[in-house]
C-alpha cells in the first residue's frame, strides 16, 4: 500500500441540525497530510466534535463530502481506518483493562496469541504495564485515558480522531499524557486529527491548528506551527512558542468578534440517540 | 508499578472474605437469637392465646414433627413458583430485547408496561385458576409468570437503552454491527438492571404461588397447608407452613443474587463490602 497524498480531504462540508434548527458547520473545506498532528480550537458550539465525528462517519454531513485516505469516510469506518478517543474514556466496565485494548482486535477477528501480543505491546506504550487485569474503575482518570488511547492505537488504525482527550483531567496530568502522546505519535507515524479548548495544548501537540469560530462553525484560519521536533518541557518555555500561542489567540478573538455581529444562534449541541 | 500511583485493590481469597462476612453478620445473628427468645418469653409470660401468636419452640416442634409433610408442600409450591419465574422472566426478557430493537414501538408500549406495575395482579390469581385449572400446578406458575413479567420487563429495557451514546459511537466506528453492539455493549451493559429485577421477581414468584394457592389448589401445596390449618385452628401448623414459605422464599433470592455476584464479579457493588 502506497500511501495517498492526502489523509482526510474535506471539501464544502456543512451540517444544520434540524432539531434546534441549527447549522452547526458552514463550507468548511480542510486537507490533512499523512502524518500531520492537525487540531481543531474554537470556542464551544464552533462545532469542531460535530467536524470530527463526520470525518469519523459517526454524523452524516447535509453538504459536502469527506475523503479519508482516498476513500469515503463511510468506507473508511468500515475499513477501520479510524482509533477514536472521546473525552470521558469510554470503557467497558465489565472488560478488563487487557480486555478493553483488544475490543477493536476481536470485532477484527485476530487470533488470541495475536492479540496478547499486541495488548502487550500498547500496555507497554502507554507505560501501563502490570495493570492488564485491572477494572476501569479501579484506575485514575488519567490512567483510564491512557487504556483509551491504548484501545485506539491496538489495531494501528491510518487516523487518530481525538475529542478532547485530556479535557477532563487537571493540569499536570494533561501536560506529562500531551508529552506521552507526542512520543506515541512520533514512534507510530500515526495522523492525528484533535479537538481541543486548550490553547496551549494545541500549540504543543500540533503541525497546524486549526482555529474555528462559532455559529455557525467555520474556520477563522490556520497557524502553521513550526516548533522543531521532538518537542518536550522546554518547548513550552520557547519565545517562538509564545508566539504561536498569540497568534491562536488573535485568530480565536476574530472568530468571536465576527459572532458578536451575525447575532445570536442557540449552541449546537451533539444531541444523544439513547435513552426513552 | 508503584510510581504509577494506584495500587492494585486486594481481591482477597475467598476464604478470607467469608471470615469478614461471618464477623460481619455476628450483630444480626444476636438480634434474630434475641428476637425468638423475647417472642418466646412474652408469649409464656403473658400466656398469650395460641390463635394469637404460638411460642416458637410450638413452632419448631410442630415443624419437626409434621417435617416430611411440609417438606412435600416446599417442594410442590417452590416448583409452581421456579416454573412461574423461569416463564416470566424468559419472555419478558424476549419481550425487552424485541422492543429494544423497535423503540417507536417501545415508547408506545411502554407506558402501559409501567401502569401494569401498579396494578394488583394477584387480584387475577381467581381468573388463572380458572383458565389454567384450579388443581393443575399451571394456574399457580401463570399467575407467579404474570406477576414477575412486568417488572424484568421494564427493568431490561431500561437496561438495554440506556447505554451511553459514546460507547455505542466507538463500537460503530470499529465497524461493528447491531448484533456486535448488543452483544458486547448493550447487553452486558443491562445485567445489573436484569438481575435487580430477577431478585425482586423471585419474591413475586413465591406470593404468586402461595397466593394463587389460597383460593383453590392440590392439598399438597403449601399455601392450602397454611389456609387449611390455620381455619382448622391449627396455629402451629401454620406458622410452620409460613416458616417453610420463608425459609424458600430466602433461598431463592439467594441463590439468584449468588448467580449475579458470579456472572458480574467485574461491577464494583458485587466486592465484598
Amino acid at each position: 500500500m502506497s500511501s495517498p497524498p492526502v489523509a482526510v480531504a474535506v471539501s464544502g462540508l456543512s451540517k444544520r441540525f434540524e432539531r434546534g434548527n441549527v447549522q452547526a458547520l458552514e463550507t468548511i473545506d480542510l486537507d490533512v497530510r499523512p502524518g500531520e498532528f492537525v487540531s481543531l480550537i474554537g470556542p464551544s458550539g464552533c462545532g469542531k466534535s460535530t467536524l470530527l465525528r463526520i470525518i469519523g462517519d459517526l454524523i452524516q454531513p447535509s453538504e459536502g463530502t469527506v475523503q479519508v485516505n482516498g476513500k469515503p469516510a463511510h468506507q473508511a469506518r468500515i475499513d477501520r481506518d479510524y482509533g477514536i478517543v472521546f473525552q470521558d474514556a469510554v470503557l467497558y466496565d465489565w472488560r478488563t483493562v487487557a480486555r478493553n485494548i483488544s475490543l477493536p482486535l476481536e470485532l477484527a477477528g485476530v487470533d488470541r496469541r495475536r492479540r496478547d501480543e499486541r495488548v502487550r505491546e500498547m500496555l507497554e506504550l502507554v507505560e501501563l504495564t502490570g495493570f492488564e487485569k485491572h477494572h476501569p474503575w479501579q484506575l485514575s482518570g488519567g490512567m483510564q485515558q491512557r487504556v483509551s488511547i491504548a484501545r485506539a492505537l491496538s489495531f494501528s488504525p491510518a487516523l487518530l480522531l481525538m475529542d478532547e482527550p485530556f479535557g477532563a483531567l487537571d493540569e499536570m496530568t494533561r501536560e506529562r499524557l500531551n508529552n506521552e502522546l507526542l512520543q506515541i505519535w512520533q514512534e507510530t507515524g500515526s495522523t492525528v486529527v484533535f479537538v481541543t479548548h486548550s490553547i496551549a495544548e494545541s500549540v504543543f501537540l500540533s503541525t497546524r491548528v486549526v482555529v474555528m469560530s462559532a455559529r455557525p462553525g467555520r474556520i477563522a484560519g490556520i497557524v502553521e506551527i513550526d516548533l522543531p521536533q521532538p518537542r518536550g518541557p522546554e518547548t513550552r518555555e520557547s519565545p517562538r512558542f509564545a508566539e504561536h500561542i498569540t497568534e491562536v489567540r488573535r485568530l480565536l478573538r476574530k472568530g468571536h468578534a465576527d459572532e458578536a455581529i451575525e447575532g445570536e444562534t442557540e449552541a449546537p449541541l451533539y444531541v444523544a440517540e439513547e435513552g426513552l | 508499578m508503584s510510581s504509577v500511583g494506584v495500587a492494585a485493590i486486594p481481591r482477597g481469597t475467598l476464604g478470607r472474605r467469608v471470615g469478614r462476612k461471618l464477623t460481619d453478620w455476628l450483630p444480626a445473628a444476636g438480634v434474630l437469637a434475641g428476637g425468638i427468645l423475647l417472642w418466646e418469653g412474652l408469649v409464656r409470660g403473658l400466656e398469650i392465646e395460641r390463635f394469637l401468636l404460638p411460642a416458637p419452640s410450638a413452632i419448631v416442634d410442630t415443624l419437626w414433627e409434621r417435617r416430611s409433610e411440609l417438606f412435600d408442600a416446599g417442594v410442590y409450591t417452590f416448583s409452581e413458583a421456579l416454573g412461574g419465574f423461569v416463564i416470566g422472566c424468559t419472555l419478558a426478557v424476549l419481550a425487552a430485547i424485541g422492543l429494544a430493537r423497535f423503540r417507536r414501538l417501545a415508547r408506545s408500549l411502554m407506558p402501559f408496561a409501567i401502569a401494569a406495575n401498579a396494578v394488583p395482579i394477584i387480584a387475577f390469581a381467581p381468573i388463572t385458576n380458572q383458565w389454567f385449572g384450579p388443581l393443575e400446578k399451571t394456574s399457580k406458575m401463570a399467575i407467579a409468570a404474570i406477576l414477575v413479567f412486568f417488572p424484568v420487563l421494564v427493568n431490561t429495557l431500561r437496561g438495554l437503552t440506556s447505554v451511553r451514546p459514546s460507547s455505542i459511537e466507538l463500537m460503530r466506528s470499529y465497524a461493528a454491527g447491531e448484533v456486535e453492539i448488543f452483544r458486547r455493549v448493550r447487553l452486558p451493559n443491562a445485567l445489573p438492571y436484569i438481575f435487580s429485577a430477577l431478585k425482586v421477581a423471585t419474591v413475586l414468584a413465591m406470593i404468586g404461588a402461595i397466593v394463587g394457592e389460597y383460593f383453590v389448589s392440590s392439598q399438597e401445596a403449601l399455601g392450602f397447608q397454611i389456609k387449611n390449618s390455620a381455619a382448622l385452628f391449627q396455629f402451629e401448623l401454620a406458622w410452620a407452613a409460613i416458616v417453610v414459605a420463608s425459609v424458600l422464599g430466602i433461598l431463592f433470592y439467594a441463590s439468584v443474587a449468588l448467580v449475579e455476584r458470579l456472572t458480574m464479579s467485574w461491577h464494583p457493588s458485587t466486592r465484598g463490602e
